[in-house]
Formats: structure tokens, C-alpha cells, sequence
């Protein structure tokens, strides 16, 4: 007999499948726009509005607008998806009104993609654009599953085999591409090496791959004769499929394993029906409330090693077995919304491009501990996320999927949408608490834990938005598949805000356990212009400096704590050698500082003497002991602080006094700054030999501090100049040292 | 460390070591409790055993052995196998720089401040070896409010131990004080930065008292009664209330609970007051005037409960957070403001004085006092206050130390010809407005005549109600009186006040509500000295200690019901006429209005 909750949801997905037929009926093309706060800043709307015009003008009927979240690809932005029935999906990146009208005139209506607008197509360091070419885009792409369980067998080979099919079948690269993603997650352990996974773009279809005869047979099949080879084709989707699917021929993203972020750029996050029918929705919930086994959440979870991706790494399943076996009532479910470390968006992205996966998630947390009720807790700077949210939740609603009885499972659920006032404290979760109850958001010493008293006193679980967006896939896809993407002691992705001085900035999804040179320099590309990488700061302001020479560490929880860094939320930050690490460390306990909440003494008064430090040193007037002084500070704050706010705002002190010390000294004990970087322990000097006596240097300086007869060498008074550097920039003889 | 949550029932028993020596102790018991129990005393500062947990100023870290790990003894409980070290190199490092991290954000006026040498940061910062500014940088600085009549807050000298704030809505439920802002300039203040006195304060002062510094203090009147008493032109005459006695020793570094009346009389009599009154005696008219009050509610068959009205704090209380009682509380004036009325009155005419002459002091144990004396209603029809200026116990402590006198060295202070006894008529006094300084002595003091008066013929009249003695916060009792019970109750901390109102809103009948706004009464008061050392503010014991000498005080009066006072008799006789008469209405009785603060209502 069909089980009534499995029944609801299937109902659910057919009448979104009917809803979707007669709205799209007689469309074929789609044109996809990323909508996002980023997105919408770098003009996104303004795009939307002129494909919206021009469909309208040419009285086109099987065009159709579809809106997609963010993919993260934050220098790239508007990007435009251009989707036409059986070819591969191209993307064009920075699309302004022009832009929008050559695609739409040229690729949509003239069938000729625009190569030059094509999405990372273009060199980072590129500063022309490139030549428009009339060649067509390539119509196939073999996409290899490129997890390092695959390369360690005969993935490498079966995939040059394949290059070298092409090459021997006499088909150019621009027709058909070979192309690698990261992990599928398709392998059994027992398979692990003994294959290789191949997507068919834009078939759609996936083979597992053991040997070159095998290979050589989907190559017939596929490339030659165009037809499916049902026998070596796999019924299982890859996680990310619709992100693959779409992205998977962009480097930035198919280095990638896109879980938490899977729907995010893939789906119109306001649309229930895509993610019911798209984005695997509430299948997990309803096979969850079909066995009705809150006990079994709690194991799988365990089972998956998921840790909880708001910094802290608490393992999730420890976490809602320690609130189920409270037994106070209500129990509550908060989401931590409130991402506050500067340059961090990954949960911005989540509930913009997939608030669905974030809310399934708490539901599930709900029925796991025993919740009728949740909230989540997002910052007001964030209001379309919180649009979305509110949006989301009111479909949710009506389509019986919150509220009470959810899907006729006798399961009642509900959640509400609460705002942070701006306070960065409010991300720990006791100050989160006080916030929702109208209390002053600061922290309370724990024990006891929220799981034992949290939110009025009752057993609460508070997990991170990016926790809750894996939550679904977890169960989805089994504790097993999802172990396995991880380390051994945990499981599944963590998403980075990558940023500073790397190519491609912008939101990385990788395993658990990546290096951190694969983040930088593979999927980030590296440093830009030839400079040499100095260092990459993880964990946002309350992280450490981790210094060049251990780029080969694997990014986990444990591995950061060892080398004096955090995960933190995902904040990943890349400096080279013009950044100046004590300049660095006074940026971040100036946020530290501005962020503390005054509860505990240590992190009020030792944050604002730490910064008073390191200004003093900046500025060239440390005192010869202003190390040992800080040092035993950053120790003092470290250790006796309340929460892990005060923790952990050292952290970016004391490892720059661990691996840059020389750098240090040299701003204390020689007013020096290695990385010329310290304005105020810059002098800027003329060098005679060089100097042509142009007077340029002088005509443009702001305070007149350069003097000189014409064509005589010029001189800069030291104690008038304001070290500008506007000289060195109008010397055209490089005749203005700067040391 | 690892957190165990196990659901098994805890131990009676844990075994751990402190500083290397092996314990079983009490489980559920924190570091520095049973560190308290062997003899250490952990430093601290934000913790306080009566208010709630905060964790906040971190003064009290131990080290958890074998792990260099710091926690806060104050907030982690004992278990099985814990190994602490109380006073390791690295903690005692900690401990000295968290205090000097608190000094680098004070001003460093010790000196000149009115807490020097009572001030529990001077003593940490002594006792932890802060020796030198390791840290010393910028320093936060905010408007002084002093536009209170009552309380000074200096927010330059908080540190945010958060203590005022608890005690402000733990304890008298109130919540007017707040932390503001963040970081390094976070200030503790009413809502919106409002002056106290436009605030929903309560001039209660136990924000003065559990203050570990000078961040507030009571408005000082200390400069107007020296003015006052080098003035010739004045007569200037002091009163003192009922529990000044039982704890004016203290400044003087006497134990807690003596009876120092004979010596406090003569001391301000050295001082130079012309004469020494005791409110005592205002407090037996008060009891004469509110238990008629009694009677005739109980005549009339309501309303109920009659409510006292002798706390400052409390009708501040009631008129800002519970207009709608108004109606059943007493009409009587405070004995303070009794006694002060009749000063510039009936005393004023015998002596053949102008009522503008008399300068009338009155020492106080409470700082919502010097709210009251400022009130309209409690003023002579051309303006003057009846009460020219309030001393808290602390500030005539003061005033006898900056005078000089050796309250200390003379067993007994003789100064030949000045008499250790109050002045009549105000000194004849009876052993019921003597326990007025403590919780429960009003009501036993009403009781003590209600029941006199309600009695049969040949009825045994009870004198001692111990079952509204020694309230530890509320009580409720059923009392016999005259063939009736009478249910009455008694709430010190105005939290416990509202329990109360919130059972009399359910339907619940008392007939007598007896409501003190400070934590054990007026011994307990906002404006009584500063605990003296191994004992803190609203320490039961302390507070036991003072109630003591009070009952002392009562046990050793030749007449203990307040109406059989022959001072009252004559000034009844003499002067108002009736109790409850006409004049003893618009001389003894006052009215309340509700005063939301301002913007609101």
C-alpha cells in the first residue's frame, strides 16, 4: 500500500509538473539571469529588463526569462545563461544592457553565440576585449568525474584514451570537448579505482567506465553515431547534476563539488515547483516522515560525519541527539543566518539561490529533536535574502509542507523569520538567543548548552545556514555517499569565500580535506601579476595567517585549529607579497575591537589595547617591549575571554607573530616595513642619478613638498612629505625610491 | 574539557583537587564555592551569590590542571576528577593583567574618590599585585549624571561588572538600568541615556550598594548640613531613623549587629546639632495612625489589603509600576516625614521658633529618602522641604570621621556634658518603632496595636509576631486578632512585592501588606555602609546581624505597642488632638499619584 506522506508528496510534484507544463508550453529557449543582492548590484535587473523588452518586442513566444540565484562567481557578474533545446547551455559573464542586446540579437535570434562575452572565456589579465568570431560553439561535451578516488585508478587514462579517440576520429576540440568535474559522489566504496564516471552534456546521460574497451564503446555510441548505449549508462544522478549540467565546462566551477550550494544559480529560488521538481525537493522529508524514525535522522547524520559549517565543527548528529534526549518542552530549531565576517556571503548565496534546501533542512531538524517550532535568525542587511525566505516559507505553507500535519504525517511545523540589528556578536549563538528573546544580544557562559537550554530556557538546536542546506542531501543520498566526499573525520563540502589576491574570487564549494593549494591556486588561479603568495588568511577576522610554505594542508576543521587558523565560516583570504601581515592583523583586531560586545572584560579592554598596539606599531612608534606586550595580551584574550568571539580575536595576532616574527620586528625595532606597505614607515627619496629634473613629480605633489630647479635632480623634504606615493606614480624615470 | 550530558542522576559526591590537594565535595557546586568551603578565596568581582550568573569580568580564573585551560570558577561546577590550580604563575598573571585592564579604563582619582579605601577594584588591584601600567592606553569617557536627587551615576568609573544591572531587575524587578552601546564604550544607564530621576528609577540606591565601585553614589548632602550647622542663624536639629543604630558601627569597623544608640546620639551631638531626635518616635505615630487606618477598613469591610507606606522606594514603585493600588495603600506620611512635619511644627512652636529657622537633617539607611524629602507633597505651604537634607548612614559615617571623632578608641563617647540620650519629646520611644528597621517590623508593629485595640475584654493580647519575622523575601501568614484572622504578608525586594500583586490579581485576599523596597528592610538599605569584609551586600547573615540589634533594641524598651508611648500621648494631647483627626490628617497624611516617566502615559 502507498504510503500517505509518499503519496502527498508525489501529489505535490505532479501538479507542480502540470503547472510547469502549461506555464512553458510552447517555450524552448530559455535565457537564464542570475538574481542576487551581487548580481542585482552588478546590474542584474537592469538585464533582466532588456531581455524582458526585447522578447516583448520581437513578440518572441518560445523565449522565456528564467531567474536563477547566484553561482558565487562574484567578478563575473550579471552572468546569462542561454539555453537552447539540444545544445550545451552558454553563459556570458558582466552583461549590461549592451551586452544583453547583442545576445539577444546575435546568439538568440542570430544563432551565432558571442564568443567574446562567453563566461571566463576571457584571461583575468586580459584588458581588450576579445575578438568577436563567427565559430560555433562545441556541441558535445564528455565530462570526466575528477575526485581523487577516480584518478587514483584508470580515470587518468580513460580519459586521455578519450582525447586521443577524438584525435584519431579527426574531430576538432571545438566540437567536442573533454572536460573534468569534481566528484560525482557515484562510486560505491567497493568500485573506488576500478572506474571512472563520464557525464554526456548535453545528453544528459552518465556511464561508469571500467575499461578502454568500455570506453571506446560509449565513444562509438555517443560521439560517433550521436545514440545512448543503455548497457554502461547509470541510472544515478551526480549531486550538483543541475550545477554540472550548466557550469561544468567553466574551470572556475568544475574543480568544484557543489552540495550545500547545488541549487544555488541552477534554480528560480523563488519557485516551490522547480524545487519539487529540479532540485529533488522534500523527497528526503517525506521518505523521513514516511518511516517516521526521527531516531534514524539523527544516525544518519552521525553516520555522514557532518559537522557543523558555522565554525565551530560540532558534529551535527551529536548535536540534535544531545536536544532530542532533553526532556523539556518546546523544543526549538534556530538557523544561524546572521553571517557577519567581512567578505563572507556563502549563507547570503544559500538562502537567495536555494532558500528550499535551508528550510527542508530545519524541518527535518524539527522532526529529528522533537521541534513544532523554528526560527531563523537572519541579519537585516540581508533583505532579499529575507524576501526569499519569508517567500519561501509562505509557499511552503500553502503547499502544506510547514505548518500543521505537514504532508498528512501528523507532523507539525512552523517557522518564523527574525532579524539582527547589525552586531557581529550576535552570530554566537547564546547573544543569537538573547537577540530573538529582546534580550541585549551577548553571550552567556556555557554550560549549559542551548541543546539543554537555549531559547527560553528550552532545549534548542542552532545550526549555520550551510549546515541545514546539506542536511537534505544527507539523507537524501545516504551518511555513506556523503562521508566519503569528506576526511575521515568529516564528512561532505564546506563552501569559501575566496578573495584578495587570487584570479578568480568568489564562493568555492570543495571537500572537506582539499589542500589549500587546490582552492588558490587551482580553482582561484593563483596570484595575479606575477606576484608571489604570501600567506592566506582563513576564517574571516577571528582566523589565523597561514603562511605560503603550508599550502599543501587540507582544509578541515582540525588541520586550521593546528596551525593557530580557524574554518570559521569560510572566509578565505588571499595575500601576497605587497600585503603587510602587521597591517593585516591590526585590520582584523580593528573589527574585533569595533565588534566586541563589552560583556567580558578580556575582549572589551585587551581588544582595544591590542589595536592601540598595533596602530602604535604601524605608525612607527612601538616601544622596543610592544611585542613581548602584545603577545602576553593575545595570550590573555585568547585564553580567559567568555565567548569565542574574544577567543578567537587574537588569533590573527598571534599567527602573525608565529610565522611573520621578522616582519614584525623589523616595524618595532627598525621602523621598516618589508612590505613597503606602512605608510608611516615609508620614505620616499629621489635618486639623483635617475632624476631628469622633469619637475612632475613636484607639480603634482598634494602638500608642494618636492623642490628642484628644472632639469636639475629634485629633493623631498622627509618631514613635510605625506608619503602619498603620488610621485612614484608620475615618474616616468623611476627615479623615486620608496623604502 | 569535555562536556558530559549524563542523563544519569549526579553523585551526592565529586573528588577533585584544588592546588594539588585531594577534596570530596558537594556536587553541583562551583570552583569557587568549594574553593570557599577549603579556605581560598578566589578573587572576583561580577560574581555575586544573590543575583544571577555573568561570567563577564573574569577576575575569578582557575586553571584546569594538565590542560593550561582557563575557566571561570564562578560558572563551572565541580566534577568527578576535576583538577584545578587556584593560584599557578600563569593564572596569577591572567588574573593581575584582567585588573589592570580594568584600571587602564578608569580614572585613576583614588585619592579623591569617595570610595577610596572601600572600593573592591583599589582592593583586587592591591591584592593581585598591580603594580604597573603594562597596558595603559585610551580611556572611555561619559557625562557625569548627576541630575538625580538621589542617585550619581559616574559612568567613567563602571566596569561593567553588570551587578547594578541585575540587582536593578533581579531584585526589585524594575529594569531600569541597561547596558548601552559596545565594546570598549559600553555604558550602563537608564533607557535612551535619561536622567535617573526621569527614568523609571526607583531611588531604591541598591545599584549604589552592589556597585564594587564608585560608578554610583548617592547625591551627597553632606555639604549643606556642614553649611547648615556653621550657620548661627539656624537651628539645626537631626533625626535618626531605626536602623541607623544597628549598623553605624560598622563604618567605624565594629561588628555587625550592635546597638550603638547611646554612642551615635552623642556623636551627633559633638557634631553640633541642637538637638538629636529618633524617627522612632515617627514611627510609633506612624503605627498609631496606620493601624486606625486598619481598623477602620476593617470596620468598613475593605478595601483590602492595606498597604504600607513607610519604604520611599516602594511608593516610587507603586506609583511608577503599580497606579492601580494606589487606593489601597496607607495615607500615612513616612516616620521620617512625620517626625520631620512635627519638627517644623509643633517643636518650632514650643520653642518659639520660625518653622524657616529649624533646619531639620534626618539620617537615613536609604537613598530614595532624599527623593522623598524633595517631594511637593511633603513641603510647608510656602515651599520649604520639612526635611532640609537626608544623610545616608554612610555619608553621617563620613561626617563624623572628617569631624574626628574617636568613635573607635572611647568604649563610650562622654563628652561631659553632652547626654547620650534622643531629645524629648522626640526621644520617647517605644520598642515598636524600633523594629521598624527591619522586614516584617511594620507590620509587627501594627499588629502590636490592632491588636491591643481589637481585643476583647479579658483577651491575652499577643506582644511578638515571629511569623513575620526574619522574611527572607516573602511571607505569608494568618494572624488571630480580637476573634478575627487576618491574612498578612510581608515582601522585602520589590520582585517579591510583585509576586504578591500578581497573586492579589488572581483573587487572593490579604488584609495587611507590609512592603519594603530594599532587601531585609531598611537594614538592608541602599544607603547603609558598605558590607564589612567576608560578608557582601544583601548577605542574609549581615542582614540577620543588624535585624538582631534592632530586636535588642525593642526587647530592652519599657513599652513595646506604639500606642502606649507617652510622648505620643502628650503629642496628641497637646497638639494634633485625635488620631486621625483633622490635623493629624493634613499634618500626617499624604496622597500619591501615578508618575509614569516621562514620555510615557
Amino acid at each position: 500500500m502507498e504510503n500517505p506522506v509518499r503519496a502527498a508528496h508525489a501529489a505535490l510534484v505532479a501538479a507542480a509538473s502540470a503547472r510547469r507544463a502549461s506555464r512553458e508550453a510552447g517555450t524552448t529557449v530559455r535565457i537564464q539571469v542570475g538574481s542576487a543582492t551581487c548580481e542585482n548590484a552588478a546590474g542584474a535587473e537592469a538585464v533582466l529588463d532588456e531581455f524582458l523588452k526585447h522578447i516583448r518586442a520581437t513578440g518572441r513566444t518560445d523565449i522565456r526569462i528564467h531567474r536563477v540565484g547566484c553561482t558565487g562567481r562574484c567578478s563575473r557578474e550579471p552572468i546569462v545563461g542561454v539555453l537552447r533545446p539540444g545544445e550545451l547551455p552558454v553563459k556570458y559573464e558582466q552583461v549590461d544592457r549592451d551586452r544583453a542586446h547583442r545576445i539577444f540579437t546575435e546568439h538568440l535570434l542570430g544563432g551565432t553565440p558571442c564568443h567574446d562575452l562567453l563566461l571566463d572565456h576571457r584571461p583575468a589579465s586580459a584588458t581588450t576585449p576579445l575578438p568577436r568570431t563567427a565559430a560555433p560553439l562545441p556541441q558535445l561535451e564528455l565530462v570526466f568525474c575528477a575526485a581523487p578516488r577516480c584518478q587514483e585508478g584508470i580515470g587518468p587514462q580513460l580519459r586521455d584514451r578519450c582525447v586521443q579517440l577524438l584525435g584519431e576520429a579527426g574531430i576538432p576540440e571545438s566540437r567536442v570537448r573533454v572536460a573534468e568535474a569534481s566528484c560525482y559522489g557515484l562510486c560505491a566504496e567497493e568500485e573506488v579505482g576500478r572506474g571512472v564516471h563520464l557525464l554526456i552534456r548535453p545528453a544528459h546521460r552518465v556511464y561508469r567506465i571500467t575499461s578502454a574497451a568500455e570506453l571506446e564503446e560509449v565513444f562509438r555510441a555517443e560521439v560517433l553515431a550521436g545514440v545512448a548505449l543503455p548497457r554502461l549508462a547509470v541510472d544515478e544522478r551526480p549531486v550538483g547534476e543541475g550545477f554540472v549540467e550548466l557550469y561544468g565546462d567553466v574551470a572556475f566551477f568544475n574543480r568544484q563539488s557543489r552540495v550545500a550550494l547545488r541549487n544555488s544559480g541552477v534554480l528560480d529560488p523563488e519557485s516551490l515547483d522547480e524545487y519539487l521538481l529540479d532540485g529533488e525537493g522534500f523527497v528526503a522529508l517525506a521518505e523521513v516522515l514516511a518511516h517516521q524514525d526521527p531516531e534514524a535522522v539523527i544516525r544518519t547524520l552521525a553516520a555522514a560525519k557532518l559537522r557543523g559549517r558555522g565554525g565551530g565543527g560540532y558534529p551535527t548528529g551529536q548535536k540534535w541527539a544531545d536536544a532530542r534526549r532533553q526532556p523539556g518542552t518546546p523544543k526549538y530549531i534556530l538557523c544561524n543566518a546572521d553571517e557577519g565576517d567581512p567578505g563572507a556571503f556563502m549563507d547570503r548565496s544559500m538562502l537567495e539561490g536555494d532558500p528550499f534546501s535551508v528550510i527542508e533542512g530545519m524541518i527535518l531538524g524539527g522532526y529529528a529533536i522533537g521541534a513544532a517550532r523554528g526560527f531563523f535568525y537572519v541579519r537585516a542587511e540581508y533583505p532579499l535574502a529575507i524576501r526569499r525566505i519569508d517567500g519561501a516559507l509562505r509557499a511552503a505553507r500553502d503547499a502544506g509542507l510547514l505548518g500543521p500535519d505537514i504532508l498528512g504525517s501528523g507532523f507539525s511545523f512552523d517557522l518564523e523569520i527574525r532579524l539582527g540589528a547589525g552586531a557581529f556578536v550576535c552570530g554566537e549563538e547564546t547573544a543569537l538567543i538573547h537577540s530573538i528573546e529582546g534580550q541585549r544580544g551577548q553571550p552567556r557562559v556555557r554550560p549549559p548548552y542551548p541543546t539543554e537550554s537555549g531559547l527560553w530556557s528550552q532545549p534548542t538546536v542552532i545550526n549555520n545556514v550551510e549546515t541545514f542546506a546539506n542536511v537534505p542531501v544527507v539523507l537524501r543520498h545516504g551518511a555513506a555517499w556523503f562521508a566519503r566526499l569528506g576526511t575521515p573525520k568529516s564528512g561532505g563540502t564546506k563552501v569559501f569565500a575566496l578573495a584578495g589576491k587570487v584570479r578568480h574570487t568568489g564562493l568555492v564549494e570543495v571537500p572537506m580535506g582539499t589542500t589549500l593549494r587546490e582552492v588558490v591556486m587551482e580553482i582561484g588561479g593563483g596570484v595575479p601579476g606575477g606576484r608571489a603568495l604570501k600567506a592566506i588568511q582563513t576564517g574571516g577576522p577571528a582566523g589565523g595567517c597561514i603562511p605560503a610554505a603550508y599550502l599543501d594542508t587540507p582544509v578541515d576543521f582540525d588541520s586550521l585549529l593546528q596551525l593557530g587558523s580557524i574554518m570559521g565560516s569560510g572566509g578565505m583570504i588571499v595575500l601576497d607579497e605587497d600585503d603587510c601581515l602587521v597591517d593585516i592583523a591590526r585590520y582584523f583586531m580593528a573589527f574585533s575591537r569595533d565588534e566586541s560586545c563589552g560583556k567580558c572584560t578580556p575582549c572589551r579592554e585587551g581588544t582595544t589595547r591590542m589595536l592601540e598596539i598595533l596602530e602604535r606599531i604601524v605608525a612607527g612608534e612601538a616601544r622596543p617591549d610592544d611585542l613581548e606586550r602584545l603577545e602576553r595580551l593575545a595570550w590573555l584574550v585568547k585564553k580567559s575571554s567568555l565567548c569565542g568571539l574574544g577567543r578567537a580575536a587574537p588569533n590573527p595576532v598571534l599567527s602573525t607573530l608565529k610565522y611573520f616574527r621578522a616582519e614584525c620586528e623589523a616595524h618595532v625595532h627598525e621602523k621598516r616595513c618589508p612590505a613597503r606597505r606602512c605608510k608611516a614607515l615609508l620614505t620616499y627619496t629621489v635618486i639623483p642619478d635617475r632624476c631628469v629634473g622633469c619637475t612632475a613629480c613636484a607639480r603634482n605633489c598634494p602638500v608642494h613638498c618636492i623642490s628642484g630647479r628644472p632639469k636639475q635632480p629634485h629633493v623631498i623634504d622627509p618631514a613635510a612629505c605625506i608619503r602619498c606615493g603620488r610621485c612614484v606614480e608620475v615618474c616616468r624615470f623611476d627615479a623615486i625610491a620608496r623604502g | 574539557m569535555s562536556t558530559t550530558h549524563d542523563a544519569s542522576p549526579p553523585a551526592p559526591t565529586v573528588r577533585i583537587t584544588i592546588d594539588g590537594q585531594l577534596l570530596e565535595v558537594e556536587a553541583g557546586k562551583t570552583v569557587l564555592e568549594v574553593a570557599e568551603q577549603v579556605g581560598i578565596r578566589i578573587p572576583r568581582l561580577c560574581y555575586h551569590p544573590d543575583l544571577s550568573l555573568a561570567g563577564a569580568c573574569r577576575v575569578c580564573l582557575v586553571e584546569l590542571e594538565g590542560t593550561g585551560q582557563f575557566i571561570a570558577s564562578c560558572a563551572n561546577k565541580v566534577w568527578e576528577g576535576m583538577a584545578v590550580r587556584t593560584n599557578s604563575p600563569e593564572i596569577r598573571q591572567a588574573r593581575r593583567d584582567i585588573v589592570e585592564l580594568l584600571l587602564d579604563n578608569h580614572p585613576l582619582d583614588c585619592q579623591t574618590c569617595e570610595r577610596s579605601g572601600r572600593c573592591e577594584l583599589q582592593e583586587l588591584a592591591y591584592s593581585l599585585g598591580v603594580r604597573e601600567r603594562l597596558f595603559a592606553g585610551a580611556r572611555k569617557h561619559f557625562p557625569l549624571d548627576a541630575r538625580s536627587v538621589s542617585v550619581v551615576r559616574e559612568p567613567d568609573k563602571c566596569i561593567l561588572c553588570g551587578r547594578c544591572v541585575r540587582v536593578c531587575a533581579e531584585v526589585q524587578g524594575v529594569n531600569n538600568l541597561g547596558q548601552h552601546g559596545r565594546g570598549f564604550s559600553t555604558l550602563v544607564s537608564p533607557a535612551h541615556g535619561r536622567a535617573m530621576d526621569d527614568s523609571v528609577c526607583i531611588q531604591c540606591g541598591q545599584c549604589v550598594a552592589v556597585c564594587p565601585t564608585a560608578a554610583f553614589l548617592e547625591k551627597s548632602d553632606t555639604d549643606r548640613v556642614w553649611a547648615a550647622l556653621a550657620d548661627p542663624a539656624k537651628h539645626v536639629v537631626v533625626q535618626v531613623a531605626p536602623a541607623i543604630r544597628a549598623t553605624i558601627g560598622e563604618g567605624f569597623g565594629h561588628a555587625p549587629g550592635e546597638d550603638h544608640t547611646h554612642k551615635m546620639v552623642a556623636a551627633l551631638r559633638r557634631l553640633g546639632f541642637a538637638a538629636v531626635f529618633d524617627t522612632d518616635f515617627g514611627a510609633d505615630l506612624t503605627v498609631v495612625e496606620e493601624s486606625l487606618e486598619l481598623i477602620r477598613r476593617l470596620e468598613a469591610g475593605g478595601p483590602f489589603p492595606l498597604l504600607t507606606s513607610c519604604s520611599p522606594g516602594w511608593i516610587s514603585y507603586l506609583e511608577k509600576f503599580a497606579p492601580e493600588l494606589i487606593p489601597l495603600a496607607s495615607t500615612c506620611r513616612s516616620p521620617m516625614s512625620m517626625t520631620s512635619v512635627l519638627l517644623k511644627t509643633w517643636y518650632a512652636q514650643s520653642k518659639g521658633l520660625d518653622p524657616r529657622q529649624v533646619f531639620v537633617v534626618a539620617v537615613m539607611p536609604c537613598v530614595a529618602k532624599k527623593f522623598e524629602a524633595a517631594r511637593p507633597e511633603h513641603r510647608l505651604p510656602e515651599g520649604d522641604p520639612y526635611t532640609d537634607a537626608v544623610l545616608t548612614t554612610r555619608e553621617a559615617i563620613w561626617m563624623l570621621k572628617s569631624y574626628g571623632i574617636d568613635y573607635w578608641n572611647l568604649p563610650l563617647l562622654d563628652f561631659s556634658t553632652l547626654q547620650d540620650d534622643f531629645d524629648s519629646p522626640f526621644g520617647e520611644t517605644t520598642g515598636a518603632g524600633a523594629i521598624f528597621g527591619t522586614t516584617g517590623g511594620v507590620l509587627e508593629a501594627a499588629l502590636r496595636t490592632a491588636a491591643a485595640k481589637l481585643a476583647g475584654p479579658g483577651e491575652e493580647v499577643p506582644l511578638e509576631f515571629h511569623q513575620v519575622r526574619a522574611v527572607d523575601g516573602l511571607r505569608e501568614a494568618e494572624v488571630a486578632l480580637g476573634g478575627r484572622t487576618l491574612r498578612v504578608a510581608v515582601a522585602n525586594g520589590l520582585r517579591n512585592a510583585a509576586r504578591l500583586f500578581d497573586e492579589l490579581a488572581a483573587g487572593k485576599v490579604y488584609h495587611l501588606i507590609e512592603v519594603m523596597a530594599c532587601p531585609g528592610g531598611c537594614v538592608g538599605g541602599g544607603g547603609q555602609p558598605y558590607p564589612p569584609p567576608g560578608m557582601h551586600v544583601l548577605d542574609p547573615e549581615l542582614l540577620r546581624l543588624r535585624a538582631g540589634a534592632l530586636y535588642q533594641v525593642d526587647r530592652g524598651k519599657p513599652r513595646r505597642r506604639a500606642h502606649e508611648s507617652p510622648g505620643l500621648r502628650r503629642l496628641y494631647d497637646e497638639f494634633l488632638g485625635e488620631p486621625g483627626g483633622s490635623l493629624a490628617h493634613t499634618l500626617l497624611h499624604t496622597s500619591y499619584a501615578p508618575r509614569g516617566p516621562r514620555g510615557i502615559r
